[in-house]
């Protein structure tokens, strides 16, 4: 589904990502891990087609074609969905006006009918038993004066609404009590299909108990250092990235 | 962001899509401003002595004044004497639609405003104004059942001059400004509304109406009067033509309320806003103002300002009767090359009297925008109370916006709060919305509307739904 090949990229004059590949299929639950400041939102924004960071080397091939070419609103379109480290607040748009035009914008470039406001309502209703979320936070402007939680579980609840092919969360567990992880770990599993993948960005254990990653990957300066399994999230609690820093130099 | 900026040049050639002249034959008073050419009008409409006298003391005045020059705003100067002040369709005064010119129809067809549909549009009437002259009315009797008299400003002059004599200046004296001087001498026409005591008129009344002659100057005049215990709301809707000549439109507009009446006044106006290069444009100069002269009268003005290449306008309120409240909502939006300096008036004169503005600004392109509001609080006015919300937001990086607030207070237990904010719209919040599958356009359209939120929620449903198409319409190009 995603390839991800000697991707380079950087901000300014300053090279971030410095070679990443990565193949993620359909189905499967990739979990990226690393220090502050490797680059782990920076991968993110880039599979989503954030204009700030200049890839300069590379591709990143979607179901076969490289999007690197493609604009972000087309990427979504194709089922690139990413939950913002720190989503933004859009003062004045109604969160549920706002879903209803993704869900249209998305649904027209696929060919389906965009659907009526009754229709929509009826469609939420319909996700809401799924992830659990309130109407109140459903009725106010997007994003503005939740909570942190109250914002990452929006950014989850949108992801179940549009249904994307490809979700990056980026952090999506950070900043979150207990019952609101739990609540987050249970929509994404409920969400998790064969045909669907999952790039989870965390730097936490925590979230892993629940949604049990197939791979674990760390990223390190801009490179993936080391990937294993489920496992490796552990190991990694236990011994810090400076294990996996110096086993790298050592390796290379 | 760079990447955003060369969009903007690229893609801010919006057209305007209501760029177009009918022809069909009218009657046109050659340029030029004389007294004689007072007379003509006069003549022409058919007016009573007293109104000739009136027009002629206006004239007189208004060569006494100077242009006035403290607006934030620059154009070259406008020559009185090549403007031509009376232009009408030659049919008019028709009963059915049935008779009017099928290429004016075909005009508003275009505009989307159907007449046809128009009378369906469950409880809008439309007073549709051609140039100088009312060409058709409708709904005229549905209002007649319950007093309501709704008219063409110039038959109010003839059918009922001891209301015209009563109410007309009473608000906005000729002496009040240059502009509404030189409208009180030659104006041409609009509307008249008069809601008699008790009654809460029916529906919304509204006035669509462009400017189609060649160089011909606009001074339309609307006087709307509720009585005691009266409601209501009057819309008006303005789109013009494509034209180089810069245009002159100078209109004044009084509002009356009396003891617990009640008048909501909603302005969308969509003139021709000149080229990607500034050339064209309305000149919009406009004195627009209401008096709660009663106890606990109600008087709102909302206005969404997207069009003219100059607006210069202050919808104004003077808060006479004990506990009477007045409210100010507004949109400007400036795009490309237009100018705005836009605000208000609120003068607190009775006790326990309460005001409240709520200003948008929205700049792209190379617009400028500035929000000049004056709020004052005279001695008497015990208890006052005055809240203003000025907000600015800017699209790009050639544009601009100010903000000019005036305060004088006189009496010390009056209540200010005032705030005001300037933001960008940011490259985080349209990556936001891109993300979700929304386009950079859409995204734009979306925020904006969200920003004006406040104020686009208090015109009637289904004009707040136009309003945001334009807002969207207008800001088509300003980000990539
Ligand atoms: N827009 C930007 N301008 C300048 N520097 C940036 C920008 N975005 C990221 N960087 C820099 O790139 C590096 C990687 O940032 P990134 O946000 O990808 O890290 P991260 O791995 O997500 O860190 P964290 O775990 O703290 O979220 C950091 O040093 C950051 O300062
Ligand atoms: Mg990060």
């Amino acid at each position: 589904m995603l390839e991800i090949r000697n991707l380079h990229a950087r901000v300014d004059d300053r090279e971030i990502l410095k070679g990443i590949n990565l193949v993620v299929n359909p189905g499967e639950v990739h979990s990226i891990m690393g220090p502050n400041g490797s680059g782990k939102s920076t991968l993110a924004q880039v599979l989503a087609g954030r204009e700030t960071y200049v890839v300069t080397e590379g591709e990143v091939l979607l179901d076969g074609d490289n999007i690197l070419e493609i604009e972000p609103e087309e990427r979504a379109c194709r089922g690139i969905f990413m939950a913002f480290q720190y989503p933004v607040e859009i003062p004045g748009v109604a969160n549920t006006y706002f879903l209803r035009m993704a869900l249209n914008s998305i649904r027209k470039y696929n060919g389906l009918k965009e659907l009526k406001p009754v229709e929509f309502v009826k469609y939420v209703k319909e996700k809401m038993k799924i992830i659990r979320t309130s109407d109140d936070l459903l009725k106010r402007s997007v994003n503005e004066g939740f909570s942190g939680g109250e914002k990452k579980r929006n950014e989850i609840f949108q992801m179940a609404l549009l249904e994307p092919k490809l979700c990056v969360l980026d952090e999506t567990d950070s900043g979150l009590d207990i019952d609101a992880l739990k609540l987050v770990a249970d929509g994404v599993n409920a969400m998790r299909s064969p045909e669907r993948a999952f790039i989870i960005i965390t730097h936490y254990q925590r979230l892993l108990n629940y949604v049990v990653p197939d791979f674990v990957h760390v990223l390190v300066d801009g490179k993936l250092v080391k990937s294993g399994g489920k496992e490796l999230a552990l190991e990694l609690e236990e011994k810090g990235y400076s294990w996996v820093e110096n086993s790298s130099q050592s390796a290379a | 962001m760079s990447n955003t900026d060369v969009r903007v040049e690229e893609l801010a050639e919006q057209e305007y899509k209501y760029g177009f002249v009918t022809d069909i034959e009218s009657e046109t008073l050659p340029p030029g401003l004389n007294e004689d050419v007072i007379r003509q009008i006069s003549a022409k409409k058919n007016e009573p002595e007293f109104m000739l006298k009136w027009r002629l003391k206006a004239y007189r005045h208004w060569l006494t004044l100077k242009e006035p020059e403290w607006g934030n705003i620059r154009y070259p100067r406008i020559d009185y004497q090549g403007i031509s002040y009376f232009s009408a369709p030659k049919k008019t005064g028709l009963e059915s639609l049935d008779e009017v010119d099928p290429e004016l129809l075909e005009t508003y067809e275009k505009l989307g405003i159907p007449l046809e549909e128009q009378k369906m549009l469950a409880g809008v009437a439309v007073d549709a104004v051609f140039d100088s002259v009312s060409v058709v009315t409708t709904f005229k009797e549905t209002l007649a059942e319950v007093g309501v008299i709704f008219c063409p400003f110039s038959e109010a002059v003839q059918k009922y001059p001891e209301l015209i004599k009563k109410y007309m200046f009473s608000v906005v004296p000729y002496t009040d400004n240059y502009f509404a001087a030189l409208n009180s001498a030659v104006f041409t026409d609009r509307s008249f509304c008069l809601v008699p005591k008790g009654v809460r008129c029916p529906m919304e009344l509204s006035t669509y109406f462009r400017i189609n002659e060649k160089n011909t100057g606009q001074f339309e005049r609307t006087l709307i009067i509720a009585e005691e215990g009266a409601y209501v709301s009057y819309l008006e809707g303005c789109t013009a033509p494509m034209r180089d000549e810069n245009q002159l439109h100078a209109a004044v507009v009084e509002l009356v309320a009396l003891d617990d009446a009640t008048i909501k006044y909603s302005t969308i106006q969509n003139w021709y806003p000149g080229d990607k290069n500034g050339k064209g444009g309305i000149y919009n100069f406009v004195t627009k103002r209401g008096k709660c002269a009663g106890r606990n009268s109600h008087i709102s003005w909302t206005q969404v300002e997207t069009g003219s290449a100059i607006t210069w306008k202050y919808p104004g309120c003077i808060l006479l009767g004990d506990g009477s409240v007045g409210e100010f909502y507004s949109v400007a939006l400036t795009n490309n090359w237009q100018q705005a300096d836009t605000g208000t008036k609120m003068i607190h004169i009775g006790k326990n009297t309460r005001s409240n503005i709520v200003s948008k600004g929205i700049s792209a392109g190379h617009g400028q925008n500035t929000y000049r509001g004056m709020v004052k609080i005279l001695k008497g006015a015990q208890g006052a109370r005055n809240y203003t919300q000025c907000d600015s937001m800017l699209i790009g990086e050639d544009c601009s916006a100010h903000t000019f607030p005036y305060i004088e207070v006189k009496n010390s237990s009056a209540q200010m709060e005032h705030e005001a904010s300037t933001s960008k719209i940011g490259e985080d919040q349209i990556f936001y919305c891109k993300q979700r599958g929304i386009s950079a356009e859409d995204a734009v359209s979306l925020i904006v509307n969200g920003f004006c939120k406040e104020v686009l929620s208090e015109l009637p449903m289904e004009f707040a739904i136009e309003a945001q198409k334009l807002l969207s319409i207008s800001l088509e190009g300003s980000v990539g």
